[in-house]
C-alpha cells in the first residue's frame, strides 16, 4: 500500500539529508520524494510516497515528527487529494507514426515540447496513474528516456493543510 | 564585542555548566584559549570516546546536561561510539567539535571529516555554525533539546574562522522557541482515567521501570504509586535502581540475563505499565507473545517509542513524574493480595543459580553481594559490559545509590570514564563531608578497552575505585562460543595482558589482587577506606557463567 505524506520542514540545508537519512537507517521504502519551498520561503514542503502497512506508516510518521526542523506531517488521504507529477518523455518517430503519437499526447493531453527528425519530446502533468498509461501508449513506439518529479499533492477543498491552529 | 570562541564559554557559563570533558586539537584551538580564562572545569581524558562517556556519567549523577569536546578529524570521529552510547540511552549532552575553515568544507583538508552526517543516525540534532552571530541561540538550543522531552545527545560543529570572528556581546538570552519542536510533558486526561480503569480491572498487574525514571527523575512518584497500589516492580538492566533492590515489590531484573522471579511476573501478568522503558530486546524477546495475554499501558515522552517494539493498548504520551504524579490521585485501588503473594512469594523462594567455588579464584556473585552491603546507600556503581555486568546488575543491592551502565548500545570500556564523570559531579555536589563513592566494575578486557583514562583519574585526584573482574577471557563471547558455537574458542584468549597492579602502581594508584572469596571481605574494607583511587583485580574463574 502506498502512502503520500505532506511533511513542512524548516527550510535549511541538510534538511532534506536529516530527512532521507532517517527512511534509510530506519528501513521505510520511499517510492518517490519531491521537495519545493511554500508560500513561506522559511518553510519546506516535501512530499513522500511511502510503500508499506499501517505499521510502517505510523512508525515514519513518528519518526519524522522526532527530526527537529520538522514542524508538521500529514499523511493524505486518497480519494481527498489532488496528487501530480510531471513527466518528460523522449520518444523514437519514425516517418509513419509521427501522426499517431501526435494524437496520443492529444488524446491523453500531453504536450509536445520538442521534435526532431527521429524523436518528439512529450510533456504531460497528471496523476501518477495516467502517466503509467501515456507510458504504455508510447512504449510500443519505443521510449528512449522518461524523466519524472516524485509526486505532489494538496488536499481538495478549501483549506490549507497548514492552519494557523495547528502550526 | 566579542570572538565567537568566548561567545562559547559565556553560553557553557549561561547554563552553569561547571565541568567539561574533552581533548584538544588544532581546529579547536581558539576555544580552548577562551576557556582557559573562563570559570569552567576542563578535565582532559585520553581518548575522545571516554569524554563522551565521562559527561554521560557526569549527566546521570548530576541531572545536568553533560558537555564534551574534541577537535575536527580524528578527535571528533573518535566521539562516535560515546555519542551513540549516550543517543542509546537517553543521556543528555552537548557535544562541542571544532571544524576546519567554512570556506574549506567540503574540499578534504587537513583533519575535516563530516561529522555532523557522520553523526546524524546518533544525534537528537546537530548544527554546524555558519554565522558567528548565531553561536549564542545555537548554544541556547542545543542545551534546551538534549535536557527536554527524551533526553540524548546534541552536536553543535564549529568552524575555527567561526570561533575567531567577532560578534556583538551576547545579551541574556530568551528561552528557546523552536517550532518543530515541542515536547509534551502531561499525559493527555483521558489517557490515564482509562489506565486507571484498566488498573482496577485487572487481577494480575505488573510495572516495568525502565531508564526513562531517571531521566524525568521519578523514583519518588514511582515508589509512591506502586506502594499505593502494591502493585509487583520488574527492572529493565536501565531501570535498576528506580526502585531500591530490596524493596518488598521489586522482582529484579527481566530479560534474557534477568532473574526468573521478573521473567515469570511478566508472563503471568494480565496487565503490564511499561514506565519509561522501550521494550528492547534484550529485555523483552517476544514482546507480541506478551501483549497478547495481558493489556499493555505504555507511559513515555517519546511518542515514537509507544507501539514500536510492543504494541499498546493504552498509550500515554507524558513526562513520567507528571503522569505517575496524576495517576497516583486516580487510583485508589491494590493488586489482589493473592496475586503480590505469589509473585513475592517467587521472589523470596528464588535463590540465583549456585556456583561452588573454585580453588584459587574469587567468587563474583559473593563479591558483588558484599560490595553492595559494604558501600554507602548512596553510592554509584559504574558497570561494564559483558559477565562483569551481569553479576553486577543481579547482585549489586542498590539502596539510594545509582547503577549506571551502557544499557542500550553495550558499549564496552564504559565503565571507567562513566565513573570519572560520576565522581567529578559528586565532588562537585559535596558541600562537606563524606564524598559519594563511585565504583568501576569492568572486566580484563574492557579494562583494558579504557584503563587510559587512569591517567585522567590520578590528573583530577578522583576518588574512582575500579574492579577488574579477570578471567583471562572475553567471558561473554566466551560463553557465547561454548553454548552456541561447539565450544571452539576463537579470539578470547587475553593472553598478553599487562600485571594490572603493576600497571595501577605505575600510576601510583593502591591496589591489591585476591584470588579467593574469603579476601573479599578485607579487600573491600580496604578499598572503601578512604576517598582515593584505589584498583582492585578480581581473579575469576575461566569457566564461570554469567547467570
Amino acid at each position: 500500500m502506498k502512502y503520500t505524506m505532506s511533511v513542512l520542514v524548516e527550510n535549511h540545508p541538510g534538511v532534506l539529508s536529516k530527512v532521507s537519512g532517517l527512511f534509510s537507517r530506519r528501513g521505510f521504502n520511499i517510492d518517490s520524494l519531491a521537495v519545493g519551498i511554500t508560500e513561506d520561503p522559511a518553510i519546506s514542503r516535501m512530499t513522500i510516497v511511502v510503500d508499506g502497512d499501517e505499521y510502517t506508516v505510523e512508525q515514519v510518521e513518528k519518526q519524522l515528527n522526532k527530526v527537529i526542523p520538522v514542524i508538521k506531517v500529514k499523511t493524505l488521504q486518497t480519494g481527498k487529494t489532488i496528487a501530480r507529477t510531471l513527466s518528460l518523455l523522449k520518444v523514437s518517430v519514425t516517418a509513419g507514426y509521427r501522426a499517431e503519437i501526435m494524437r496520443i499526447a492529444e488524446l491523453m493531453g500531453a504536450r509536445i515540447v520538442d521534435a526532431t527528425r527521429t524523436t518528439m519530446t512529450i510533456e504531460f502533468s497528471d496523476t501518477p496513474e495516467r502517466t503509467d498509461t501515456l507510458e504504455a501508449l508510447l512504449r510500443p513506439y519505443g521510449i528512449k528516456e522518461i524523466v519524472r518529479t516524485g509526486v505532489i499533492a494538496i488536499e481538495k477543498g478549501p483549506d490549507p493543510t497548514r492552519t494557523a491552529k495547528n502550526y | 564585542m566579542m570572538t565567537g570562541a568566548a561567545a562559547m564559554v559565556k553560553c557553557l557559563e549561561e547554563q552553569h555548566v561547571k565541568t567539561v570533558f574533552g581533548y584538544p586539537g588544532a581546529a579547536i584551538c581558539p576555544f580552548y584559549d577562551a576557556l582557559a580564562t573562563g570559570s569552567v572545569h576542563h578535565v582532559l581524558v585520553r581518548t575522545e570516546q571516554n569524554a563522551a562517556h565521562a559527561a554521560s556519567g557526569y549527566a546521570r549523577v548530576s541531572g545536568e546536561v553533560g558537555v564534551c569536546i574534541a577537535t575536527s578529524g580524528p578527535g571528533a570521529t573518535n566521539l562516535l561510539t560515546g555519542i551513540a552510547s549516550a543517543y542509546m540511552d537517553s543521556i543528555p549532552l552537548v557535544v562541542i567539535t571544532g571544524q576546519v575553515r567554512s570556506d574549506l568544507l567540503g574540499r578534504d583538508v587537513f583533519q575535516e571529516a563530516d561529522i555532523t552526517g557522520a553523526a546524524a543516525p546518533f544525534t537528537k540534532h546537530s548544527y554546524i555554525v555558519k554565522k558567528t552571530a548565531d553561536i549564542p541561540r545555537i548554544f541556547r538550543e542545543a542545551f534546551y533539546i538534549a535536557a527536554s522531552g527524551r533526553p540524548g545527545p546534541v552536536l553543535i560543529d564549529v568552524p575555527m574562522d567561526m570561533q575567531q570572528r567577532t560578534l556583538p556581546d551576547a545579551t541574556p538570552g530568551e528561552a528557546p522557541d523552536i517550532i518543530g519542536y515541542k515536547p509534551r510533558t502531561q499525559g493527555h486526561p483521558l489517557q490515564i482515567k482509562k489506565a486507571a480503569e484498566a488498573l482496577r480491572a485487572c487481577s494480575r498487574p505488573v510495572l516495568c521501570a525502565g531508564g526513562g525514571v531517571f531521566s524525568a527523575e521519578a523514583q519518588g512518584p514511582l515508589r509512591a504509586f506502586v506502594e499505593k497500589c502494591n502493585l509487583p516492580v520488574i527492572c529493565t538492566m536501565m531501570g535498576i535502581g528506580a526502585l531500591p533492590s530490596a524493596h518488598p515489590l521489586n522482582m529484579g531484573m527481566l530479560g534474557s540475563h534477568g532473574c526468573i522471579p521478573a521473567n515469570k511476573a511478566i508472563r503471568d501478568a494480565d496487565l503490564v505499565i511499561l514506565a519509561g522503558a522501550r521494550v528492547g530486546d534484550r529485555a523483552m524477546a517476544a514482546p507480541g507473545q506478551v501483549a497478547s495475554r495481558a493489556k499493555i499501558i505504555h507511559i513515555d515522552i517519546d511518542p515514537a517509542e509507544i507501539g514500536k517494539n510492543m504494541p499498546a493498548h493504552i498509550p500515554i504520551v507524558g513526562d513520567l513524574n507528571s503522569v505517575l504524579t496524576t495517576l497516583i490521585e486516580k487510583v485508589d485501588w491494590q493488586a489482589p493480595p493473592e496475586w503480590v503473594e505469589r509473585v513475592t512469594d517467587r521472589k523470596k523462594r528464588y535463590a540465583a543459580k549456585q556456583i561452588p567455588d573454585t580453588e584459587g579464584f574469587v567468587e563474583p556473585k559473593r563479591f558483588m553481594r558484599t560490595l553492595s552491603e559494604k558501600v554507602r546507600p548512596d553510592a554509584v556503581l559504574c558497570a561494564d559490559v559483558g559477565q562483569n555486568q551481569i553479576w553486577s546488575a543481579n547482585h549489586f543491592a542498590i539502596r539510594e545509590g545509582r547503577f549506571l551502565t551502557s544499557g542500550g548500545m553495550g558499549t564496552m570500556g564504559y565503565s571507567i570514564p562513566c565513573a570519572v564523570g560520576a565522581k567529578k559531579a559528586a565532588v562537585e555536589s559535596t558541600a562537606s563531608g563524606e564524598c559519594r563513592q563511585v565504583i568501576a566494575v569492568c572486566g580484563d578486557g574492557s579494562f583494558q578497552m579504557s584503563m587510559m583514562e587512569l591517567g585522567t583519574i590520578c590528573q583530577e585526584q578522583l576518588g574512582v575505585k575500579i574492579v577488574v573482574m579477570r578471567n583471562t577471557r572475553l567471558g561473554m563471547v566466551r560463553e557465547l562460543q561454548d553454548n552456541h558455537y561447539k565450544g571452539v574458542h576463537s579470539a578470547v584468549y587475553l593472553d598478553g595482558s599487562p600485571d594490572f597492579t603493576t600497571l595501577a602502581a605505575a600510576y601510583g594508584i593502591r591496589t591489591r589482587r585476591i584470588t579467593s572469596s574469603e579476601e573479599i571481605d578485607g579487600a573491600i574494607d580496604e578499598m572503601l577506606a578512604d576517598d582515593r583511587p584505589f584498583l582492585l583485580v578480581c581473579e575469576v574463574w575461566p569457566d564461570y557463567p554469567s547467570l
